[in-house]
């Protein structure tokens, strides 16, 4: 992976980061479920197109860091039925990521 | 179709064929007409050939769960191979002659005796298509989709799958670049088996994750 030092990946494997609660109108990759939650990063996927603009035809450049982020099915559900160790992952872009204060 | 084609009509043989032909009566949809226009167009600009859309969809009907299922059984079979596998899921298919046509990132995910992984796309149906074809119905279903997010061990136990309390469920929700592929365990008791009788474990759903590969005794 070559990192571009101008930019930097924000966030740290292991990190606590908020889901951004947003509700933009266009394509967005974001299930809405999410939005709002308290996940931790499990690991940096690297710098990938943004879907919400490859979407609207500019597929060149504009790649951002993406990363797999990790939530517990109790924090995320409040009704969950299953066992307190079930987790669920998903791959979440930066824009969409925002550190705890 | 040929003119003077040699397939006799006079049914002697005592059994009928419906020669009714094949008709499309349903008016086209939004989308299909959509899908349509686009196409043509850009076959009509040269953009694209007519050639080539028909060779990506023999592309993609040329995909089964079958690649998948060697995948699976060569990382059973050679430990240096699952490591590479579950470290770069696209250098190891490629390795097996597999290519990885869509620009995904094909990641393989590991079930272990306290996990059990199962995949799905909420949001739309991501899917690991080079490696295991086009993904079944039920898969892009509304419900599959909104429930396994939600209730991963009910959906499983429709799936026949009942998986114990002590054994952690980890659903994965594809969204965007990744596709997923759950490597199952392989069942006890298969130690003499050979590959392809391992292969035929390997199902489909055992690498979506909603069973897990078992011993057929009938």
């Amino acid at each position: 992976m070559i990192t571009v030092e101008h930019n930097p990946a924000l966030f740290k494997e292991g990190e606590q980061v908020k889901v951004s609660e947003k509700f933009p109108i266009g394509h967005y990759r974001v299930p809405t479920y999410l939005r709002g939650k308290t996940v931790t990063i499990a690991k940096n996927l690297g710098r990938h197109i943004n879907p919400e603009e490859e979407a609207f035809g500019k597929n060149a450049g504009n790649e951002l860091w993406y990363y797999q982020v990790i939530i517990a099915q109790k924090d995320l559900w409040k009704e969950y039925l299953g066992s307190k160790d079930d987790t669920l992952e998903i791959e979440v872009f930066e824009n969409w990521l925002e550190p705890i204060k | 179709m040929s003119e003077n084609h040699d397939h006799s009509h006079d049914h002697n043989d005592g059994h009928h064929h419906d020669h009714t032909p094949i008709t499309i009566d349903e008016t086209p949809g939004y989308y299909e007409i959509l899908e349509i226009s686009i196409r043509e167009l850009l076959i009509a600009r040269g953009l694209i050939g007519a050639d080539e859309v028909t060779k990506q969809i023999e592309v993609l009907d040329s995909r089964s769960p079958v690649l998948g299922s060697k995948l699976v059984v060569k990382a059973w079979l050679e430990p240096d191979f699952k490591d590479r596998l579950l470290k770069d899921g696209n250098a190891a298919a490629e390795e097996m002659g597999i290519t990885i046509y869509d620009n995904t990132a094909f990641t393989v995910l590991e079930d272990t005796p306290e996990l059990h992984n199962v995949i799905v796309c909420t949001l739309c149906s991501c899917y690991p298509r080079p490696i295991l074809g086009l993904p079944p119905d039920w898969y892009k279903s509304k419900e599959y989709r909104s429930r396994t997010v939600k209730e991963p061990r009910a959906v499983l136990a429709e799936f026949g799958t009942l998986i114990p309390e002590d054994i952690k469920v980890q659903v994965q929700d594809s969204t965007a670049s990744q596709r997923y592929m759950v490597l199952p365990l392989r069942p006890a008791g298969t130690e003499n088996f050979t590959q392809e009788q391992l292969e035929s474990l390997v199902t489909r759903d055992t690498m979506i994750g909603v069973t897990i590969p078992k011993i057929n005794n009938n």
